[in-house]
């Protein structure tokens, strides 16, 4: 057992399957020698060797176009997108490649493959540096879109997703990369791709979020249990495609009242499914409209107004008290 | 200082047989042995007497939007004839003449155009990639694969195939990047047949070569006469040796012309004239070497009229394999999604329904649910 942040978790998981797996290859922009500019893949040039883990040129399409080539031809890539703002250039290769590849050739040619983006604001980082696109690629059939929210779901998502038979986009909240520690057990286990976790269990709402807003969460519910106020229960849905929405349905059918909370823009985002999913299944069972706290329909601004765009303690706070107030 | 050069480069053009009949007896003897020559022209008069076969199951409402390679014949089968059989061959769409050298089933190529995925379930022993619809993006693919093979220990080349238009996408320059900075062994190879659509390959590149493209990835670069086989057997010879000796990559650019419109849905009468269509009629490359076979007493018209017969007959198999496949259940486009399909798309794949009553009719009063059950086998049935 080690304490550790996400990043660490994150280098840990690599390094353990890649021992296992002599398939595993990284590939990115700076990845290398320089261990990728969140140093997450920090010392894995080093203890495998160049061809296992290596610098390409500077291009997102390049970069996914040939991991395609790579998992068609057998092998198990792990592109890195050094943020999510990037994806643009890769856009085509994923959706019109990677994510059809398998229906369109009815099986003979498949497309395992582990895209690492670190994603999301909060950070004081540049333009395109901050946003949260998974909504898209959710939206894309064919994708696996995974957010952890911590270091242990971290390591455990990840191990699956190195496993996986099909492409998946691991998307790495980036506010919460060495935000805190936890203890990691540095002995193998999986999380299962698209099983949710219930964080905290409650009786009187239920919050799902994901990625860096769980933590917002977390702390909103933490507010409210101190002035001894409503029983919240949070899920962490973890994973965006496949999403876990028999956790979602049994929370709601229990509390009635729901407030989902992701740093995307609020139309489209992926809390619209959420909300229309729950809508559909728990129609008898809602107390109050489903609330959705989010990103604004607005481009990401720069960092100096980022924390008024991105969904906070107090933002959910309010959320709750209006939810439960119907 | 004085000015000095810092770099200099040629694009060496390689013709062999002309359109007048002309032979390079230097680069062209011994080049192709007869017997290889023989089977080279009949692959080339079936794929072109299938193209007509295709153009005529989509007039006649039996396939969908066909792009014909007429014409193109000899780029591909030049490449595919050269190649190993375990290279790989990763092309565009009118590469049809070097798959079928590869051992292809003509009703895959067919089912394709047919709308069917099960043309694309390339079997792997033919080590083709399936065809490629969006333009320029397969190169990169051909470079994965070849270094996945490099990362084995194989010494598996790729071969891959895009046009003058495909060749000002991103992607395409991307590849060659790539290929050459990770030292990746794939032959690009671009067929330049004039035409992207209306758009005239000039648009594409203003310089005066497209094989020159190659130069600024630091790849050796050929061009050759694209309607002549020997041509371009000659220069994939040349180019496959060089990149599975060095490991490296290099660039080929085949000239050729597309003698048919880009697609059944295209009418190239828009936008080029007769006459400039009529100039390339004259150096088809499948009349170019029927006419030096005949000279070499290689080849008459007993053989060729037995060809025609012959080649009528297995391509009239072939639409019958592709048309008498039976048709795929209702829900196939669910079954390969995933190796493992989702809870929600098992849903949606049992019910046919992405409505939420639909999917559980149970929740429908008892007297509504006889009429959803109507109208889901109505839904079964509509298209079948």
């Amino acid at each position: 057992m080690a304490n550790l942040n996400l990043v660490q978790a994150i280098n840990l998981a690599l390094i353990q399957e890649m021992e296992k797996n002599p398939d595993i290859v990284l590939l990115g922009e700076d990845i290398g020698v320089n261990g990728g500019v969140f140093r997450v893949t920090e010392g894995l040039q080093k203890r495998f060797g160049e061809k296992r883990v290596f610098d390409t040129p500077l291009a997102e399409s390049g970069i996914i176009g040939l991991s395609i080539g790579l998992a068609m031809g057998g092998l198990h890539p792990v592109p890195e997108i050094q943020f999510e703002g990037f994806l643009g250039p890769a856009y085509d290769q994923i959706c019109s490649h990677a994510a059809r590849m398998r229906s369109r050739t009815r099986g003979a040619f498949t497309v395992p493959m582990t895209i690492r983006i670190p994603v999301g604001g909060g950070i004081h980082a540049p333009e395109l540096h901050s946003d949260s696109p998974e909504a898209i690629y959710a939206h894309t059939p064919g994708l696996k879109v995974v957010m952890p929210s911590s270091p242990y779901d971290a390591k455990g998502l990840l191990v699956s997703a190195l496993r996986d038979p099909d492409p998946v986009m691991f998307f790495e909240p980036k506010r919460i990369y060495r935000a805190f520690r936890e203890e990691v057990p540095e002995d193998e286990y999986t999380l299962p791709i698209g099983k949710a976790r219930t964080v905290c269990e409650g009786d009187d709402l239920t919050i799902v979020s994901w990625g860096a807003s769980v933590v917002q969460c977390m702390q909103a519910i933490e507010k409210a249990s101190e002035s001894g106020g409503p029983s919240i229960e949070l899920i962490d849905l973890r994973t965006i495609y496949p999403f876990d929405m028999d956790a979602v349905e049994a929370s709601v059918r229990k509390t009635g009242r729901c407030v989902i909370v992701h740093e995307a823009p609020l139309t489209c985002g992926f809390g619209s499914e959420i909300a229309a999913r729950i809508m559909e299944k728990c129609f008898l069972e809602l107390e109050a409209p489903v609330q959705r706290v989010a990103g604004f329909d607005t481009t990401m601004p720069y960092y100096k107004l980022e924390l008024d765009y991105l969904p906070d303690a107090i933002r959910v706070t309010r959320a709750i008290h209006d939810c439960l107030a119907y | 200082m004085p000015i000095t050069t810092a770099y200099e480069a040629k694009i060496e053009h390689i013709s062999i047989l002309d359109e007048k009949g002309n032979f390079d007896e230097k680069l062209g003897k011994g080049l192709i042995p007869d017997a290889d020559l023989v089977k080279l022209y009949e692959a080339m008069v079936s794929c072109r007497q299938l193209d007509q076969v295709a153009f005529r199951l989509q007039r006649s409402g039996r396939m969908g939007t066909y792009p014909q390679n007429m014409g193109q014949e000899a780029t591909s089968l030049g490449a595919a004839y050269v190649l190993r059989k375990d290279d790989w061959m990763v092309t565009c769409y009118r590469e049809n003449c070097g798959l079928f050298w590869r051992g292809v089933p003509k009703e895959a190529i067919l089912l394709h155009w047919m709308g069917d995925e099960r043309g694309n379930a390339m079997p792997k022993p033919h080590w083709v990639t399936p065809i490629y619809v969006p333009l320029g993006t397969q190169m990169l693919h051909a470079a994965g694969l070849t270094m996945a093979a490099k990362y084995r220990g194989e010494d598996r080349i790729a071969c891959t195939f895009f046009g003058d238009g495909a060749s000002s996408e991103g992607d395409f320059h991307e590849a060659c990047n790539f290929a050459s900075n990770l030292k990746i062994p794939v032959v690009f190879v671009c067929q330049n047949n004039f035409w992207a659509i209306s758009t005239p390959s000039r648009i594409n590149s203003a310089a005066p070569t497209f094989a020159q493209r190659g130069l600024s990835y630091g790849m050796p670069c050929l061009q050759c006469d694209g309607n002549d086989l020997f041509a371009t057997v000659h220069t994939m010879r040349k180019s496959v040796e060089y990149s599975r000796s060095t490991g490296l990559p290099c660039f080929v650019e085949m000239v050729t012309y597309r003698l048919g419109d880009h697609t059944t849905a295209d009418d190239a009468s828009r936008y080029r004239g007769k006459d400039e269509v009529d100039a390339w009629k004259a150096r088809d490359p499948i009349i170019r070497l029927r006419n030096y076979m005949t000279a070499r007493k290689l080849w008459d018209d007993a053989k060729e009229a037995a060809l025609a017969e012959r080649v009528e007959q297995e391509n009239a198999e072939a639409v019958a394999r592709a048309e008498g496949i039976a048709s795929p259940d209702r829900a196939d486009f669910f079954n390969a999604m995933y190796a493992e399909i989702p809870q929600d798309l098992v849903i949606q794949r049992e019910t046919m329904q992405t409505h939420s009553l639909g999917q559980d009719p149970t929740q429908l009063p008892p007297e509504a649910q006889e009429r959803a059950a109507q109208l889901a086998a109505e839904a079964a049935a509509a298209h079948h």
